[in-house]
Protein backbone atom coordinates (compact mmCIF):
# COMPACT_ATOMS: atom_id res chain seq x y z
CA UNK A 1 0.00 0.00 0.00
CA UNK A 2 2.70 1.93 0.56
CA UNK A 3 4.40 1.89 -2.68
CA UNK A 4 1.05 2.56 -4.36
CA UNK A 5 0.67 5.60 -2.52
CA UNK A 6 4.29 6.52 -2.95
CA UNK A 7 3.80 6.06 -6.90
CA UNK A 8 0.28 7.88 -6.96
CA UNK A 9 1.53 10.81 -5.28
CA UNK A 10 4.50 10.84 -7.57
CA UNK A 11 2.51 11.25 -10.23
CA UNK A 12 0.00 13.29 -9.00
CA UNK A 13 2.94 15.92 -8.71
CA UNK A 14 4.47 15.26 -12.28
CA UNK A 15 1.01 15.89 -13.48
CA UNK A 16 0.67 19.37 -11.36
CA UNK A 17 4.08 20.49 -12.72
CA UNK A 18 3.50 19.49 -16.29
CA UNK A 19 0.49 21.31 -15.80
CA UNK A 20 2.54 24.53 -15.16
CA UNK A 21 4.90 23.65 -18.01
CA UNK A 22 1.72 23.66 -20.83
CA UNK A 23 -0.62 26.70 -19.15
CA UNK A 24 2.65 28.69 -19.52
CA UNK A 25 3.49 27.47 -23.03
CA UNK A 26 0.24 27.98 -24.48
CA UNK A 27 0.12 31.50 -23.20
CA UNK A 28 3.27 32.60 -23.93
CA UNK A 29 4.11 30.61 -27.25
CA UNK A 30 0.93 31.32 -29.07
CA UNK A 31 1.55 34.14 -31.51
CA UNK A 32 0.96 37.26 -30.64
CA UNK A 33 1.90 39.39 -27.98
CA UNK A 34 0.64 39.14 -24.33
CA UNK A 35 0.69 42.70 -23.17
CA UNK A 36 -1.00 43.17 -27.11
CA UNK A 37 -3.42 41.00 -26.31
CA UNK A 38 -4.21 42.69 -22.68
CA UNK A 39 -4.39 45.73 -23.77
CA UNK A 40 -6.58 45.05 -26.74
CA UNK A 41 -6.35 46.51 -30.70
CA UNK A 42 -6.22 49.98 -30.03
CA UNK A 43 -3.50 50.34 -27.52
CA UNK A 44 -0.53 53.20 -28.22
CA UNK A 45 2.71 51.50 -28.51
CA UNK A 46 3.91 53.63 -25.47
CA UNK A 47 1.40 51.97 -23.13
CA UNK A 48 2.31 48.17 -24.47
CA UNK A 49 5.67 48.69 -23.72
CA UNK A 50 4.91 49.84 -20.08
CA UNK A 51 3.12 46.95 -19.29
CA UNK A 52 5.63 44.91 -20.93
CA UNK A 53 7.88 46.36 -18.85
CA UNK A 54 5.30 46.03 -15.28
CA UNK A 55 5.09 42.48 -16.33
CA UNK A 56 8.65 41.48 -16.74
CA UNK A 57 7.61 40.15 -20.40
CA UNK A 58 10.46 41.16 -22.08
CA UNK A 59 12.80 38.87 -19.76
CA UNK A 60 13.61 35.57 -21.47
CA UNK A 61 10.98 32.70 -20.86
CA UNK A 62 12.81 30.51 -19.06
CA UNK A 63 13.08 33.39 -16.17
CA UNK A 64 9.28 34.41 -16.62
CA UNK A 65 8.52 30.66 -16.07
CA UNK A 66 10.44 30.25 -13.20
CA UNK A 67 9.37 33.43 -11.84
CA UNK A 68 5.69 32.41 -11.87
CA UNK A 69 6.05 28.95 -11.20
CA UNK A 70 8.46 29.69 -8.04
CA UNK A 71 6.05 31.87 -6.92
CA UNK A 72 3.21 29.25 -7.40
CA UNK A 73 5.44 27.47 -5.26
CA UNK A 74 4.95 30.06 -2.38
CA UNK A 75 1.34 29.77 -2.99
CA UNK A 76 1.73 33.20 -4.84
CA UNK A 77 -0.48 33.50 -7.70
CA UNK A 78 0.60 37.16 -9.02
CA UNK A 79 -1.53 40.27 -8.89
CA UNK A 80 -5.09 40.18 -11.00
CA UNK A 81 -4.65 42.54 -13.62
CA UNK A 82 -8.42 43.44 -13.62
CA UNK A 83 -8.81 43.85 -10.39
CA UNK A 84 -5.69 45.13 -8.44
CA UNK A 85 -5.40 42.56 -5.81
CA UNK A 86 -3.69 39.15 -5.32
CA UNK A 87 -4.80 36.46 -7.44
CA UNK A 88 -4.20 34.08 -4.84
CA UNK A 89 -7.35 34.86 -2.36
CA UNK A 90 -9.51 35.82 -5.09
CA UNK A 91 -8.83 32.07 -6.49
CA UNK A 92 -9.36 30.49 -2.97
CA UNK A 93 -12.38 32.75 -2.19
CA UNK A 94 -14.06 31.24 -5.49
CA UNK A 95 -12.64 27.85 -5.21
CA UNK A 96 -13.92 27.46 -1.77
CA UNK A 97 -18.08 28.70 -2.98
CA UNK A 98 -17.22 26.25 -5.85
CA UNK A 99 -16.21 23.49 -3.42
CA UNK A 100 -19.45 23.57 -1.35
CA UNK A 101 -21.25 23.18 -4.75
CA UNK A 102 -19.19 20.04 -5.69
CA UNK A 103 -19.30 18.54 -2.41
CA UNK A 104 -23.16 18.85 -2.04
CA UNK A 105 -24.13 17.29 -5.33
CA UNK A 106 -21.17 14.75 -5.52
CA UNK A 107 -23.13 13.31 -2.58
CA UNK A 108 -26.33 13.49 -4.05
CA UNK A 109 -24.80 11.82 -7.33
CA UNK A 110 -23.20 9.16 -5.30
CA UNK A 111 -26.89 8.77 -3.14
CA UNK A 112 -28.93 8.70 -5.72
CA UNK A 113 -26.91 7.16 -8.38
CA UNK A 114 -26.85 4.33 -5.89
CA UNK A 115 -30.21 3.85 -4.84
CA UNK A 116 -31.73 4.03 -8.71
CA UNK A 117 -29.08 1.93 -9.93
CA UNK A 118 -29.96 -0.63 -7.25
CA UNK A 119 -33.71 -0.29 -7.46
CA UNK A 120 -33.53 -0.77 -11.14
CA UNK A 121 -31.38 -3.76 -11.16
CA UNK A 122 -33.49 -5.65 -8.55
CA UNK A 123 -36.24 -4.57 -10.27
CA UNK A 124 -35.42 -5.43 -13.67
CA UNK A 125 -38.12 -4.78 -16.14
CA UNK A 126 -40.64 -3.79 -14.34
CA UNK A 127 -42.28 -0.60 -15.00
CA UNK A 128 -40.25 1.57 -12.79
CA UNK A 129 -37.11 -0.13 -14.11
CA UNK A 130 -38.13 1.07 -17.61
CA UNK A 131 -39.02 4.19 -16.80
CA UNK A 132 -35.92 5.39 -15.31
CA UNK A 133 -33.63 3.77 -18.10
CA UNK A 134 -36.14 5.94 -20.33
CA UNK A 135 -35.05 8.85 -17.81
CA UNK A 136 -31.23 8.00 -17.90
CA UNK A 137 -31.38 8.62 -21.97
CA UNK A 138 -32.95 11.40 -21.47
CA UNK A 139 -31.11 12.89 -18.89
CA UNK A 140 -28.09 12.07 -19.93
CA UNK A 141 -27.93 13.64 -23.44
CA UNK A 142 -29.59 17.37 -22.50
CA UNK A 143 -27.08 19.60 -21.75
CA UNK A 144 -26.41 21.29 -18.25
CA UNK A 145 -26.60 24.72 -20.20
CA UNK A 146 -29.91 23.92 -21.53
CA UNK A 147 -31.09 22.06 -18.08
CA UNK A 148 -30.11 25.97 -16.53
CA UNK A 149 -32.72 27.69 -18.87
CA UNK A 150 -35.47 25.24 -18.30
CA UNK A 151 -34.91 25.70 -14.01
CA UNK A 152 -34.82 29.02 -14.41
CA UNK A 153 -37.88 28.95 -16.74
CA UNK A 154 -39.94 27.05 -14.85
CA UNK A 155 -38.90 27.43 -10.93
CA UNK A 156 -37.98 31.06 -11.24
CA UNK A 157 -39.91 33.12 -13.98
CA UNK A 158 -43.22 31.08 -13.58
CA UNK A 159 -43.63 29.35 -10.47
CA UNK A 160 -41.43 32.48 -8.88
CA UNK A 161 -40.25 29.82 -6.28
CA UNK A 162 -36.20 30.41 -6.38
CA UNK A 163 -34.02 33.20 -6.95
CA UNK A 164 -32.94 32.80 -10.50
CA UNK A 165 -29.15 34.09 -10.36
CA UNK A 166 -26.72 35.25 -7.61
CA UNK A 167 -25.24 34.59 -4.28
CA UNK A 168 -25.83 35.13 -0.38
CA UNK A 169 -23.18 34.60 1.81
CA UNK A 170 -24.05 32.30 4.75
CA UNK A 171 -23.11 35.32 7.37
CA UNK A 172 -25.59 37.69 5.71
CA UNK A 173 -28.73 36.03 4.17
CA UNK A 174 -29.14 33.26 7.01
CA UNK A 175 -29.10 29.08 6.00
CA UNK A 176 -32.37 29.96 4.12
CA UNK A 177 -30.98 32.82 1.77
CA UNK A 178 -27.94 30.59 0.88
CA UNK A 179 -29.38 27.53 0.38
CA UNK A 180 -31.80 29.30 -1.61
CA UNK A 181 -29.55 29.99 -4.02
CA UNK A 182 -27.98 26.49 -3.94
CA UNK A 183 -30.56 24.61 -4.79
CA UNK A 184 -31.19 25.45 -8.95
CA UNK A 185 -26.96 25.25 -9.37
CA UNK A 186 -26.96 21.84 -7.94
CA UNK A 187 -30.43 20.81 -9.01
CA UNK A 188 -28.73 21.53 -12.75
CA UNK A 189 -25.55 19.61 -12.26
CA UNK A 190 -26.56 16.65 -10.83
CA UNK A 191 -29.65 15.66 -12.82
CA UNK A 192 -27.15 13.91 -15.49
CA UNK A 193 -24.42 12.66 -13.29
CA UNK A 194 -27.29 10.53 -11.32
CA UNK A 195 -28.58 9.30 -14.56
CA UNK A 196 -24.68 8.08 -15.39
CA UNK A 197 -23.90 6.46 -12.23
CA UNK A 198 -27.34 4.92 -11.92
CA UNK A 199 -26.93 3.30 -15.29
CA UNK A 200 -23.76 2.15 -14.73
CA UNK A 201 -24.52 0.84 -11.04
CA UNK A 202 -27.42 -1.08 -12.78
CA UNK A 203 -25.61 -3.12 -14.95
CA UNK A 204 -22.41 -3.80 -12.62
CA UNK A 205 -25.15 -4.99 -10.07
CA UNK A 206 -26.87 -7.33 -12.66
CA UNK A 207 -23.96 -8.71 -13.78
CA UNK A 208 -23.22 -9.07 -9.91
CA UNK A 209 -27.15 -10.48 -9.39
CA UNK A 210 -26.13 -13.29 -12.28
CA UNK A 211 -22.54 -14.55 -10.69
CA UNK A 212 -21.86 -17.67 -8.54
CA UNK A 213 -21.07 -16.42 -5.44
CA UNK A 214 -24.58 -14.86 -5.63
CA UNK A 215 -26.25 -17.95 -6.46
CA UNK A 216 -24.14 -19.92 -3.84
CA UNK A 217 -25.18 -17.26 -1.40
CA UNK A 218 -28.82 -17.97 -2.71
CA UNK A 219 -28.91 -21.95 -2.54
CA UNK A 220 -27.09 -21.91 1.50
CA UNK A 221 -30.62 -20.30 2.05
CA UNK A 222 -29.73 -16.69 2.88
CA UNK A 223 -32.33 -14.21 3.07
CA UNK A 224 -32.45 -12.19 -0.40
CA UNK A 225 -31.79 -8.99 1.99
CA UNK A 226 -28.13 -10.12 2.83
CA UNK A 227 -27.23 -11.51 -0.37
CA UNK A 228 -28.04 -8.28 -1.55
CA UNK A 229 -25.94 -6.20 0.72
CA UNK A 230 -22.95 -8.61 1.76
CA UNK A 231 -22.62 -10.27 -1.33
CA UNK A 232 -23.62 -8.27 -4.56
CA UNK A 233 -23.89 -4.81 -3.65
CA UNK A 234 -19.85 -4.81 -2.51
CA UNK A 235 -19.03 -5.94 -5.76
CA UNK A 236 -21.28 -3.93 -7.68
CA UNK A 237 -20.20 -1.20 -5.96
CA UNK A 238 -16.17 -1.40 -7.37
CA UNK A 239 -16.93 0.25 -10.91
CA UNK A 240 -19.11 2.84 -9.33
CA UNK A 241 -16.01 4.15 -7.23
CA UNK A 242 -14.25 4.76 -10.77
CA UNK A 243 -16.89 6.38 -12.94
CA UNK A 244 -17.68 8.79 -9.46
CA UNK A 245 -13.77 9.73 -10.19
CA UNK A 246 -14.39 10.74 -13.87
CA UNK A 247 -17.83 11.89 -12.95
CA UNK A 248 -15.69 14.84 -11.00
CA UNK A 249 -14.00 15.52 -14.29
CA UNK A 250 -17.70 16.23 -15.61
CA UNK A 251 -18.68 17.74 -12.77
CA UNK A 252 -15.88 20.71 -13.00
CA UNK A 253 -17.24 20.89 -16.89
CA UNK A 254 -20.78 21.62 -15.12
CA UNK A 255 -19.76 23.73 -13.13
CA UNK A 256 -17.97 26.12 -14.97
CA UNK A 257 -21.15 26.43 -16.99
CA UNK A 258 -24.08 26.38 -13.88
CA UNK A 259 -21.65 29.08 -12.07
CA UNK A 260 -22.00 31.24 -15.08
CA UNK A 261 -25.47 30.92 -15.63
CA UNK A 262 -26.50 31.33 -12.07
CA UNK A 263 -24.19 33.98 -11.49
CA UNK A 264 -22.69 32.44 -8.57
CA UNK A 265 -18.84 33.43 -7.72
CA UNK A 266 -16.88 30.43 -7.71
CA UNK A 267 -14.28 29.47 -9.70
CA UNK A 268 -15.53 28.37 -12.93
CA UNK A 269 -17.25 31.74 -12.87
CA UNK A 270 -13.80 33.29 -12.62
CA UNK A 271 -11.92 31.46 -15.27
CA UNK A 272 -14.91 32.33 -17.81
CA UNK A 273 -13.75 35.64 -16.14
CA UNK A 274 -10.47 36.05 -16.60
CA UNK A 275 -10.19 34.67 -19.85
CA UNK A 276 -12.89 37.07 -21.03
CA UNK A 277 -10.83 40.30 -19.44
CA UNK A 278 -7.97 38.27 -20.18
CA UNK A 279 -6.66 38.57 -16.67
CA UNK A 280 -3.71 35.81 -17.02
CA UNK A 281 -2.39 35.39 -13.80
CA UNK A 282 -5.97 35.01 -12.64
CA UNK A 283 -6.58 32.52 -15.38
CA UNK A 284 -3.40 30.45 -15.03
CA UNK A 285 -3.71 30.24 -11.49
CA UNK A 286 -7.11 29.27 -11.58
CA UNK A 287 -6.14 26.33 -14.60
CA UNK A 288 -3.44 25.11 -12.07
CA UNK A 289 -5.87 24.61 -8.64
CA UNK A 290 -8.99 23.02 -11.23
CA UNK A 291 -6.04 20.53 -12.49
CA UNK A 292 -4.98 19.91 -8.82
CA UNK A 293 -8.67 19.21 -7.30
CA UNK A 294 -9.48 17.17 -10.18
CA UNK A 295 -6.39 15.10 -9.64
CA UNK A 296 -6.66 15.39 -6.08
CA UNK A 297 -10.55 13.71 -6.34
CA UNK A 298 -8.53 10.73 -9.07
CA UNK A 299 -5.89 9.73 -6.34
CA UNK A 300 -9.05 9.64 -3.72
CA UNK A 301 -10.76 7.67 -5.94
CA UNK A 302 -7.76 4.97 -6.81
CA UNK A 303 -7.27 5.10 -2.72
CA UNK A 304 -10.63 4.16 -2.23
CA UNK A 305 -10.70 1.69 -4.72
CA UNK A 306 -7.70 0.35 -3.59
CA UNK A 307 -9.00 -0.28 0.06
CA UNK A 308 -12.01 -1.96 -1.53
CA UNK A 309 -10.42 -3.90 -3.86
CA UNK A 310 -6.98 -5.84 -2.30
CA UNK A 311 -6.00 -6.88 -5.98
CA UNK A 312 -5.14 -3.80 -6.89
CA UNK A 313 -2.86 -3.08 -3.97
CA UNK A 314 -0.41 -5.56 -5.35
CA UNK A 315 -0.07 -5.31 -8.68
CA UNK A 316 0.56 -1.54 -10.40
CA UNK A 317 -1.65 0.85 -10.79
CA UNK A 318 -2.11 1.02 -14.60
CA UNK B 1 -17.88 -8.86 -37.23
CA UNK B 2 -18.60 -6.05 -39.77
CA UNK B 3 -20.56 -9.10 -41.14
CA UNK B 4 -23.17 -8.32 -38.75
CA UNK B 5 -24.22 -5.09 -40.53
CA UNK B 6 -24.95 -6.80 -44.07
CA UNK B 7 -26.11 -10.57 -42.39
CA UNK B 8 -28.95 -11.44 -44.19
CA UNK B 9 -32.11 -12.29 -41.95
CA UNK B 10 -30.59 -9.54 -39.06
CA UNK B 11 -32.78 -6.72 -38.74
CA UNK B 12 -31.83 -3.58 -37.18
CA UNK B 13 -32.92 -2.91 -33.55
CA UNK B 14 -35.87 -0.38 -33.69
CA UNK B 15 -33.76 2.12 -31.42
CA UNK B 16 -31.01 2.28 -33.90
CA UNK B 17 -33.55 2.43 -36.91
CA UNK B 18 -35.19 5.71 -35.31
CA UNK B 19 -32.24 7.70 -34.63
CA UNK B 20 -30.43 7.11 -37.98
CA UNK B 21 -33.76 8.57 -39.08
CA UNK B 22 -33.60 11.29 -36.32
CA UNK B 23 -29.62 11.58 -37.92
CA UNK B 24 -30.85 11.73 -41.71
CA UNK B 25 -33.60 14.13 -41.02
CA UNK B 26 -30.89 16.44 -38.93
CA UNK B 27 -28.39 16.28 -41.79
CA UNK B 28 -30.92 16.84 -44.48
CA UNK B 29 -31.93 19.93 -42.96
CA UNK B 30 -28.55 21.08 -42.55
CA UNK B 31 -27.95 20.47 -45.77
CA UNK B 32 -31.40 22.40 -46.97
CA UNK B 33 -31.74 24.76 -44.76
CA UNK B 34 -30.79 28.00 -46.44
CA UNK B 35 -33.35 26.87 -49.02
CA UNK B 36 -36.02 25.97 -46.74
CA UNK B 37 -35.67 28.85 -44.10
CA UNK B 38 -38.53 31.48 -44.53
CA UNK B 39 -36.62 34.13 -43.90
CA UNK B 40 -32.85 35.32 -43.95
CA UNK B 41 -31.41 34.13 -40.64
CA UNK B 42 -29.81 37.52 -39.78
CA UNK B 43 -31.76 40.15 -41.11
CA UNK B 44 -33.17 42.17 -38.45
CA UNK B 45 -36.80 43.04 -38.58
CA UNK B 46 -37.16 45.76 -35.33
CA UNK B 47 -40.82 45.92 -36.05
CA UNK B 48 -41.38 42.00 -35.40
CA UNK B 49 -38.94 41.83 -32.31
CA UNK B 50 -39.91 39.13 -29.99
CA UNK B 51 -43.28 37.86 -31.49
CA UNK B 52 -44.35 34.80 -30.20
CA UNK B 53 -44.74 31.22 -32.47
CA UNK B 54 -47.08 32.23 -35.35
CA UNK B 55 -48.29 30.82 -38.89
CA UNK B 56 -45.80 33.72 -40.14
CA UNK B 57 -42.87 32.84 -37.61
CA UNK B 58 -43.19 29.06 -36.45
CA UNK B 59 -40.80 29.21 -33.41
CA UNK B 60 -41.27 33.02 -33.08
CA UNK B 61 -38.79 35.89 -33.59
CA UNK B 62 -36.28 36.73 -31.30
CA UNK B 63 -35.02 40.30 -29.90
CA UNK B 64 -34.07 41.71 -33.29
CA UNK B 65 -36.96 40.41 -34.95
CA UNK B 66 -35.05 37.54 -36.83
CA UNK B 67 -36.93 34.60 -37.38
CA UNK B 68 -35.83 32.00 -34.86
CA UNK B 69 -37.03 29.21 -36.84
CA UNK B 70 -34.72 29.98 -39.79
CA UNK B 71 -31.99 30.80 -37.50
CA UNK B 72 -32.29 26.85 -36.06
CA UNK B 73 -32.28 25.60 -39.28
CA UNK B 74 -29.19 27.48 -40.14
CA UNK B 75 -27.58 26.99 -37.25
CA UNK B 76 -27.91 23.37 -37.71
CA UNK B 77 -24.28 22.75 -39.09
CA UNK B 78 -22.39 23.87 -36.77
CA UNK B 79 -23.11 21.66 -34.58
CA UNK B 80 -22.89 18.42 -36.88
CA UNK B 81 -19.35 20.06 -38.01
CA UNK B 82 -18.80 20.30 -34.13
CA UNK B 83 -19.52 16.56 -33.31
CA UNK B 84 -18.62 14.82 -36.55
CA UNK B 85 -15.25 17.16 -37.57
CA UNK B 86 -14.27 17.27 -33.86
CA UNK B 87 -14.21 13.56 -33.69
CA UNK B 88 -12.35 13.02 -37.31
CA UNK B 89 -9.73 15.62 -36.15
CA UNK B 90 -9.15 12.88 -32.84
CA UNK B 91 -9.44 10.05 -35.02
CA UNK B 92 -7.13 11.55 -37.73
CA UNK B 93 -4.08 12.19 -34.64
CA UNK B 94 -5.23 9.84 -32.39
CA UNK B 95 -5.61 6.35 -34.37
CA UNK B 96 -1.63 6.99 -35.67
CA UNK B 97 -0.35 7.72 -32.62
CA UNK B 98 -1.97 4.81 -30.90
CA UNK B 99 -1.17 2.22 -33.74
CA UNK B 100 2.75 3.55 -33.73
CA UNK B 101 2.52 3.71 -30.11
CA UNK B 102 1.66 -0.23 -30.52
CA UNK B 103 3.86 -1.33 -33.04
CA UNK B 104 7.06 0.52 -31.92
CA UNK B 105 7.43 -0.46 -27.81
CA UNK B 106 9.70 0.92 -26.01
CA UNK B 107 10.90 4.71 -26.11
CA UNK B 108 8.53 5.89 -28.71
CA UNK B 109 5.87 4.36 -26.62
CA UNK B 110 6.33 5.30 -23.45
CA UNK B 111 6.98 8.85 -24.75
CA UNK B 112 3.47 9.25 -25.88
CA UNK B 113 1.52 7.10 -23.36
CA UNK B 114 3.02 9.42 -20.90
CA UNK B 115 1.65 12.24 -22.74
CA UNK B 116 -1.62 10.51 -22.96
CA UNK B 117 -1.78 10.38 -19.20
CA UNK B 118 -0.93 13.45 -18.37
CA UNK B 119 -4.00 15.53 -20.74
CA UNK B 120 -6.60 12.36 -19.77
CA UNK B 121 -5.53 13.80 -15.83
CA UNK B 122 -7.24 16.72 -17.31
CA UNK B 123 -10.70 17.71 -16.86
CA UNK B 124 -11.78 18.12 -20.97
CA UNK B 125 -13.25 20.97 -20.52
CA UNK B 126 -10.28 22.97 -18.97
CA UNK B 127 -7.93 21.49 -21.82
CA UNK B 128 -11.12 23.08 -23.96
CA UNK B 129 -10.62 26.55 -22.04
CA UNK B 130 -6.77 26.28 -22.22
CA UNK B 131 -6.82 25.99 -25.94
CA UNK B 132 -9.81 28.26 -26.65
CA UNK B 133 -8.47 31.23 -23.63
CA UNK B 134 -5.77 33.08 -25.69
CA UNK B 135 -6.84 32.99 -29.36
CA UNK B 136 -9.86 34.60 -31.37
CA UNK B 137 -12.84 32.34 -30.81
CA UNK B 138 -14.53 30.74 -33.90
CA UNK B 139 -16.29 28.08 -34.93
CA UNK B 140 -13.06 26.41 -36.66
CA UNK B 141 -10.81 26.97 -33.40
CA UNK B 142 -13.91 25.22 -31.34
CA UNK B 143 -13.88 22.05 -33.55
CA UNK B 144 -9.93 21.57 -33.14
CA UNK B 145 -10.06 22.81 -29.38
CA UNK B 146 -12.80 19.80 -28.86
CA UNK B 147 -11.16 17.28 -31.42
CA UNK B 148 -7.59 17.87 -29.31
CA UNK B 149 -8.92 16.96 -26.33
CA UNK B 150 -10.64 13.71 -26.75
CA UNK B 151 -6.38 12.67 -29.03
CA UNK B 152 -5.29 11.07 -25.73
CA UNK B 153 -8.43 8.61 -25.38
CA UNK B 154 -8.25 7.67 -29.22
CA UNK B 155 -4.98 6.74 -28.70
CA UNK B 156 -5.28 4.96 -26.02
CA UNK B 157 -8.13 2.84 -27.51
CA UNK B 158 -6.28 2.37 -30.18
CA UNK B 159 -3.23 0.98 -29.06
CA UNK B 160 -5.03 -1.29 -26.85
CA UNK B 161 -6.75 -2.78 -29.97
CA UNK B 162 -3.72 -2.99 -32.26
CA UNK B 163 -2.10 -4.58 -28.80
CA UNK B 164 -4.43 -7.14 -29.66
CA UNK B 165 -4.26 -7.68 -33.28
CA UNK B 166 -0.47 -7.50 -33.31
CA UNK B 167 -0.42 -11.05 -31.47
CA UNK B 168 -2.69 -13.01 -34.55
CA UNK B 169 -1.23 -14.92 -36.66
CA UNK B 170 -2.00 -12.98 -39.83
CA UNK B 171 0.32 -10.29 -38.65
CA UNK B 172 2.79 -13.30 -37.50
CA UNK B 173 2.26 -14.15 -41.41
CA UNK B 174 3.17 -10.51 -42.67
CA UNK B 175 6.01 -10.61 -40.74
CA UNK B 176 7.81 -13.38 -41.90
CA UNK B 177 7.21 -12.56 -45.60
CA UNK B 178 8.36 -9.41 -44.64
CA UNK B 179 6.14 -6.95 -44.91
CA UNK B 180 7.45 -3.03 -43.47
CA UNK B 181 6.07 -1.62 -40.48
CA UNK B 182 3.48 0.55 -42.41
CA UNK B 183 1.74 -2.47 -44.87
CA UNK B 184 0.88 -4.06 -41.13
CA UNK B 185 -0.30 -1.28 -39.60
CA UNK B 186 -1.76 0.04 -42.77
CA UNK B 187 -3.57 -2.80 -44.42
CA UNK B 188 -2.95 -5.60 -41.68
CA UNK B 189 -3.91 -3.41 -38.32
CA UNK B 190 -6.44 -0.53 -39.47
CA UNK B 191 -8.91 -2.69 -41.53
CA UNK B 192 -9.40 -5.50 -38.37
CA UNK B 193 -9.25 -2.55 -35.94
CA UNK B 194 -12.66 -0.81 -37.12
CA UNK B 195 -15.36 -2.04 -35.49
CA UNK B 196 -14.33 -1.24 -31.95
CA UNK B 197 -12.79 2.18 -32.93
CA UNK B 198 -16.17 3.08 -35.16
CA UNK B 199 -18.44 1.69 -31.82
CA UNK B 200 -15.94 4.49 -29.84
CA UNK B 201 -16.45 7.16 -32.28
CA UNK B 202 -20.10 6.86 -32.36
CA UNK B 203 -19.85 7.47 -29.06
CA UNK B 204 -17.96 10.07 -28.96
CA UNK B 205 -19.85 12.10 -31.40
CA UNK B 206 -22.20 13.20 -28.38
CA UNK B 207 -19.38 14.22 -26.52
CA UNK B 208 -17.84 16.13 -28.80
CA UNK B 209 -21.23 18.36 -29.66
CA UNK B 210 -21.98 18.63 -25.90
CA UNK B 211 -18.92 20.14 -25.30
CA UNK B 212 -18.82 22.16 -28.72
CA UNK B 213 -21.97 23.90 -27.68
CA UNK B 214 -21.30 24.55 -23.92
CA UNK B 215 -17.64 25.86 -25.03
CA UNK B 216 -19.81 28.26 -27.65
CA UNK B 217 -22.80 28.80 -24.96
CA UNK B 218 -19.30 30.42 -22.98
CA UNK B 219 -19.05 32.56 -25.80
CA UNK B 220 -15.70 30.79 -27.06
CA UNK B 221 -17.55 29.25 -30.04
CA UNK B 222 -18.96 30.99 -33.30
CA UNK B 223 -19.53 35.05 -32.58
CA UNK B 224 -23.02 36.31 -33.09
CA UNK B 225 -24.45 36.91 -35.29
CA UNK B 226 -23.78 33.24 -35.68
CA UNK B 227 -26.97 30.96 -35.09
CA UNK B 228 -24.94 27.99 -33.27
CA UNK B 229 -27.46 26.27 -31.32
CA UNK B 230 -25.67 27.02 -27.94
CA UNK B 231 -24.65 30.63 -28.49
CA UNK B 232 -28.42 31.08 -29.21
CA UNK B 233 -29.52 29.80 -26.17
CA UNK B 234 -26.90 31.69 -24.72
CA UNK B 235 -27.92 35.34 -26.21
CA UNK B 236 -31.57 34.31 -25.13
CA UNK B 237 -31.15 34.32 -21.67
CA UNK B 238 -31.80 37.74 -20.76
CA UNK B 239 -34.95 37.16 -22.37
CA UNK B 240 -36.39 34.24 -20.73
CA UNK B 241 -39.02 35.52 -18.84
CA UNK B 242 -40.63 37.61 -22.13
CA UNK B 243 -39.90 35.27 -24.94
CA UNK B 244 -38.35 31.73 -23.93
CA UNK B 245 -39.15 30.69 -27.46
CA UNK B 246 -35.53 31.83 -28.21
CA UNK B 247 -33.89 29.78 -25.99
CA UNK B 248 -36.14 26.97 -26.16
CA UNK B 249 -36.22 26.07 -30.04
CA UNK B 250 -32.65 25.55 -30.42
CA UNK B 251 -32.25 23.64 -27.04
CA UNK B 252 -34.98 21.26 -27.76
CA UNK B 253 -33.45 20.85 -31.33
CA UNK B 254 -29.87 20.23 -29.71
CA UNK B 255 -31.22 17.48 -27.21
CA UNK B 256 -33.15 15.81 -30.24
CA UNK B 257 -29.89 15.76 -32.19
CA UNK B 258 -28.04 14.27 -29.01
CA UNK B 259 -30.46 11.63 -28.10
CA UNK B 260 -30.08 11.05 -31.91
CA UNK B 261 -26.34 10.79 -32.04
CA UNK B 262 -26.51 8.64 -28.72
CA UNK B 263 -29.02 6.15 -29.85
CA UNK B 264 -26.88 5.67 -33.01
CA UNK B 265 -24.18 5.18 -31.15
CA UNK B 266 -25.10 2.92 -28.48
CA UNK B 267 -26.90 0.44 -31.44
CA UNK B 268 -23.89 0.54 -33.31
CA UNK B 269 -21.93 -0.79 -30.05
CA UNK B 270 -24.77 -3.17 -29.49
CA UNK B 271 -24.57 -4.61 -33.35
CA UNK B 272 -20.93 -4.89 -33.19
CA UNK B 273 -19.87 -5.84 -29.81
CA UNK B 274 -22.40 -7.71 -28.11
CA UNK B 275 -19.95 -8.32 -25.12
CA UNK B 276 -20.40 -4.46 -24.49
CA UNK B 277 -24.48 -4.25 -24.12
CA UNK B 278 -26.04 -2.58 -21.54
CA UNK B 279 -22.91 -1.29 -20.04
CA UNK B 280 -23.20 2.52 -18.85
CA UNK B 281 -19.95 4.04 -20.45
Amino acid sequence: MAGFLARRLASLVFVLWAMTVLVFAVVHLLPGSVAHMILGEYATSAAIAALEERLGLNDPLHLQYWRWFSGLLQGDFGVSLTMDRPAGPVILEALGRSAVLAAISIVLVALAGVALGIHSATHAGSASDRALTLGQYFFIAVPEFFWCILVILFFSVWLGWLPATGYTPLAEGGLLGWAKHLILPVATLVLGLIAHVSRLVRSSMLEALESRYVLAARAKGLPERLVLRRHALPNALMPAITVLAVDVGILIGGIVVVESVFAYPGLGRMLIYAIDNQDLPLMMGGMIVVTAVYALANLAADILYAVVNPRIRVGGAA
Amino acid sequence: MSAALSAPGRRLPRSLLLGLVVLGLVLLLAALGPFLAPYDPDAFNMRARLRPPSAAHWFGTDEFGRDVFSRVLAGAHHSLLMGFGATAISLAIGVPLGLIAAFRRGLVEEAIMRGVDLLISLPPVLLGLLILAVTEPGLGKTILAVGLVYVPIMTRIARAVALDLLAEEFVEAARARGEGAFHILAREILPNAWPPLIVETALRVTFAILLGSALSFLGLGPQPPASEWGLMIAESRPFISEAPWIGLAPGLCLCLLLIAVNVVGEGLRDLLDPRLKGRGH
